[in-house]
């Protein structure tokens, strides 16, 4: 029997289960086989703090969604066109979510009287006629999966936990997706247990089998290749580009990276990825606590290291006093604060926004410092690279905002060639710099206000730097006033006048009167929204900052030309209070604070009730 | 000079052929202590003891946090970094673990890095990062006007405590033993000889070594040490340890010895009463910190018997050494990063 084949032109999958059952890993497989088929595509994987909930409850459920394309797409889509559920939990968790009509492929096998009890089911919903809005595919998933795997010498729970590979494979023959990848994954990641890995095997090619069998399924889906930029592709986290980024900031600065870091949710992947690399010369310093981390990157900073840290919120709280030390001494520092939902502990899985005013002022004196916000996944790899140019030019502490979603979401990225990548080298100061031969650790250089760098070890030019106050150019202990005062507005001075382009705006026929703005992981969701509402007639600018301090010099223009400004943030308006101080335009902020990104549709029709409000 | 207990201390960092003198090290700052502090003692011990470790001046630098003792690095014409309270083990880790080729000193206090920042200090010991921590213990906070420390004594009557504080002190050297240290040791800042020979060891030593300084404050706690540097006292409380000696310290009928316990301690017993065989021998080496903690404990609770002199020195690797050989090993078994590899790994695709 040859099935139809029929074309769409975007999918929303999600693949929901207990937090044991390998969703993650499941979502993962997937987005590598769409990558490889040429899909444009975005990624949210969902998960609770907890490692194992317990199993079958709300809170254990673990879910990870994909959209895929045929033409370029901005986030990981609002409403699943398909969810895979593996328990009563997982329905449930999910339902809500899932759009009239959309296909629900439950594993029954996990549909028994205790575990829809657990969650509060009455009956089976499967059986019940209460899901007749979708189309149900009820897949006995786990039996299905024994059986398969019978003859192999495997125990019945090794083989039970192959379950997630047949899912796997239902959905690649559901969708056409390409299959060697996972196999030569599966080969590789059980190369010390050849038996599981052949059962993984036969489970995801026994998935693929019974999709082109059943009479469940009587169509599969082709989703053709999106259109994209010629180039060699990888698909890639934020995380996962963010410590690329820092290890390209390396290579292009020709410094050793020094990293020190305590683990933190989500920020402990780009720990993770940084201690595979240490033929790049990089060390990785798992510290004692977040201070502990922050200071020894600065005492690797004063060495001559590129120092860098990496957090989340609670963490950035902890180290502030290193970072006005930073600040004060003028060293250069890249601080990683992958947001979460706060405040104290939070959520700590769940994304937010919220700390854009503790990266900005959470220090006491003044303590300026640059501050910047990657817009997708990939571009954190640029952004961690302009982080450490800045720090490096300058001297100065940089703190760089990415967050839980843009984190752990993924998306295809162009790789660079070599020769795209910036040289951000600078040079250690070597020789005296005052006339007398002495040398003057805070003389600066009169265009970029940075002082010179000069490293231990370095002959004749023997110094101590520290956090008291510093008289401008000897860098001598000074509690002169006015010496005070020069030195606070020319730590201010430096910081303003870093060089930041301009801030680009999306107008496509120039006669909007309506401005989007943005900053930060909202990039996708905004843009997303922009187009929806152009496709219905709108007029709107969009235009979204990277560069969140100093603010790029046009700033205040681009707002002004605009007779209303809307500025969608995931927490309650902290930069609509900068930018109102700062230019007094009158920002219509939009915010919700869910833990979870905006979606797309739900930024469109804000979007259009200001068009239309007056 | 004594003999280095292991001369690998500063096996890694560049020397220099030219003479050196005190006044090498001496800074352009004018040193801003209160008169008659024992600071300043310390500092001339150090500078005058510098020259004679034969490196480079530009590959020594002098850490601190905060606190009096703390401004210690602006009067030394090396490198230095002032740093903030309780901090300063942990930059200097990051320091000492990216720049094996440095010879990395930490100047603290008993608030500094027993309070604030005791978890840095218990971390850097036990990593055995190569450093050389002198910490300064004048058993009161100086700095902020008076009030008692962690290592002051329970019922410390101080402006914060006027009915007398109430926790128990730690004691610096059980507490390095118990953090695992490889090198701890105890001097005091009225003996200079002592003292330097001390700062000798630490700097031999190869990973991170503890010096406890016992320091007067002559303003807020003075003569807090008065035991050990009156003539007619000081012989008869103070425990010389020498390593491979037997334990006796006192004169005359106050002679006394160690012995191991029947409780797994030591003790202090006439040193009539005791045949020579019975004397504890100092191990500084011994790989089991046991009998080192036990002797750690001798002046506990009372100031009766003190020990000073080096409690404990093992060869372990230090914590830069052993990151170094990582990354050799990573780039020997895979080759030098080649970042444009690295960027196309995984699973790629290309669109034309």
């Amino acid at each position: 029997m040859t099935k139809q084949v029929q074309q769409l032109d975007r999918v929303i999958i999600r693949f929901a289960g207990d937090s044991g059952d390998g969703m993650q890993l499941t979502g993962d497989r997937f987005t590598a086989e769409t990558g490889q088929f040429g899909n444009d595509l975005s990624t949210l994987p969902n998960f609770p703090a907890e490692i194992r909930a317990p199993a079958g409850t709300l809170p254990g459920v673990s879910s990870f969604q994909l959209h895929f394309a045929d033409h370029d797409i901005l986030t990981p889509g609002d409403a699943p066109n398909v969810l895979v559920a593996m328990n009563p939990a997982a329905l449930k968790a999910n339902l809500g979510d899932l759009p009239r009509g959309a296909d629900i492929i439950a594993n029954t096998d996990e549909f028994t009287k205790r575990n829809l009890q657990k969650v509060g089911y009455a009956g089976d919903p499967v059986e019940d006629g209460s899901l007749s809005e979708w189309r149900v595919h009820a897949v006995p998933l786990t039996s299905l999966t024994v059986r398969a795997l019978e003859g192999y010498d495997i125990s019945k729970k090794d083989a039970e936990r192959a379950k997630n590979m047949f899912a796997l494979g239902l959905l690649s023959w559901l969708y056409n997706r390409p299959t060697e990848g996972t196999i030569k994954f599966l080969e590789a990641k059980f190369a010390k247990k050849p038996e599981i890995a052949k059962a993984n095997i036969a489970a995801f090619q026994a998935g693929w089998n019974y999709g082109e069998t059943t009479e469940s399924f009587s169509v599969s889906y082709e989703v053709k290749p999106a259109t994209l930029a010629p180039g060699v592709y990888r698909n890639i986290s934020g995380n996962q580009a963010l410590a690329y980024g820092l290890i390209a900031a390396s290579v292009q600065s020709k410094l050793p990276l020094f990293l020190g870091s305590y683990p933190i949710t989500p920020a402990s992947d780009i720990l993770h990825e940084l201690s595979k690399h240490k033929r790049f010369g990089i060390r990785t310093f798992q510290a004692e606590d977040e201070i502990a981390g922050v200071g020894a990157a600065l005492g690797a900073a004063f060495g001559g290291s590129l120092g860098v840290t990496t957090t989340s919120g609670p963490g950035v709280a902890l180290k502030a006093e290193t970072v006005g030390l930073a600040v004060t001494t003028e060293l250069p520092l890249i601080v990683v604060d992958v947001q979460r939902a706060g405040p104290s502990t939070g959520m700590p899985t769940k994304t937010e926004q919220t700390d854009l005013l503790m990266a900005m002022f959470g220090r006491n004196g003044e303590s300026p410092v640059p501050v910047l916000a990657p817009a997708t996944p990939s571009d954190c790899f640029d952004t961690a690279i302009e982080a450490a140019r800045i720090a490096l030019k300058y001297r100065t502490p940089v703190m760089l905002l990415s967050d839980g979603y843009l984190a752990n979401g993924s998306e295809p990225w162009r790789v660079p060639e070599m020769s795209e990548l910036p040289d951000i080298s600078v040079a250690f100061t070597t020789e005296p710099n005052a006339d007398d031969g002495a040398y003057l650790p805070f003389k600066r250089d009169p265009e970029t206000l940075a002082r010179p760098w000069a490293v231990p070890g370095t002959a004749g030019l023997e110094h101590r730097i520290g956090g008291i106050e510093k008289a401008d150019g000897t860098g001598n202990i000074s509690y002169d006033p006015d010496n005070h005062d020069r030195m606070v507005r020319l730590r201010q001075a430096k910081i303003d006048g870093i060089d930041v382009p301009d801030l680009a705006v999306d107008d496509p026929d120039g006669d909007a009167r309506v401005l989007v703005l943005g900053w930060g992981s909202t990039y996708g969701p905004i843009a997303a929204a922009v187009r929806r509402a152009r496709r219905n007639g709108g007029k709107v600018a969009q235009a979204h900052l990277r560069h969140l301090n100093p603010l790029p010099a046009n700033t205040g223009d681009v707002l002004r030309a605009y007779d209303k400004v809307l500025l969608p943030e995931i927490n309650l308006g902290q930069l609509a209070m900068l930018l109102r101080a700062r230019f007094l335009v009158d920002i219509i902020s939009y915010n919700r604070v869910r833990g979870l990104p905006f979606k797309a549709e739900e930024l469109a029709g804000v979007i259009q009730d200001v068009i239309d409000s007056d | 000079m004594t003999e280095s207990l292991n001369g690998k201390g500063l096996a890694l960092v560049p020397r220099t052929d030219t003479p050196q003198t005190l006044k090498d090290f001496k800074s352009d700052q004018e040193v801003r202590w209160c008169p008659g502090c024992g600071d300043y003692a310390i500092l001339a011990a150090v500078q005058s003891f510098l020259p004679e470790l034969g490196l480079r001046r530009e590959n020594i630098v002098f850490v601190s946090g905060i606190g009096c003792s703390s401004r210690f690095p602006y009067y030394l014409n090396t490198y230095g970094f002032h740093s903030i309270h309780g901090r300063a083990p942990a930059i200097a880790t990051g320091l000492a673990a990216s720049r094996p080729d440095l010879s990395v000193w930490v100047i603290t206090g008993d608030g500094d890095a027993l309070s604030i920042g005791g978890n840095h200090l218990i971390h850097a010991l036990r990593r055995n990062v190569n450093l050389n921590i002198l910490l300064f213990n004048n058993r009161i906070y100086g700095l902020t006007k008076g009030q008692y420390s962690p290592t002051s004594e329970v019922g410390k009557i101080t402006k914060s405590t006027p009915m007398g504080s109430l926790d128990k002190p730690f004691n610096p050297i059980s507490l390095a033993l118990g953090a695992e240290a490889g090198f701890v040791a105890r001097t005091i800042d009225s003996d200079r000889k002592h003292l330097q020979g001390v700062l000798r060891e630490a700097a031999a030593h190869r990973g991170a070594s503890l010096v406890e300084i016992y320091q007067n404050c002559n303003i807020f706690n003075d003569g807090a040490f008065d035991a050990l540097k009156d003539p007619s006292l000081r012989d008869d409380i103070t425990v010389k340890l020498e390593h491979g000696k037997p334990i006796v310290f006192g004169t005359g009928e106050n002679e006394r010895a160690v012995r191991l316990s029947r409780t797994g301690g030591v003790e202090v017993v006439r040193r009539s009463e005791v045949a020579d065989d019975e004397i504890l021998v100092h191990d500084a080496h011994n790989p089991d910190p046991s009998t080192a903690f036990a002797l750690s404990r001798l002046d506990d609770p009372a100031f009766e018997h003190v020990p000073i002199g080096i409690f404990r020195s093992i060869d372990r690797p230090a914590y830069d050494q052993l990151m170094k050989e990582q990354l050799e090993a990573a780039t020997a078994a895979q080759g030098p990063g080649d970042l444009d590899r690295l960027l196309h790994s995984g699973d790629t695709w290309t669109i034309r």
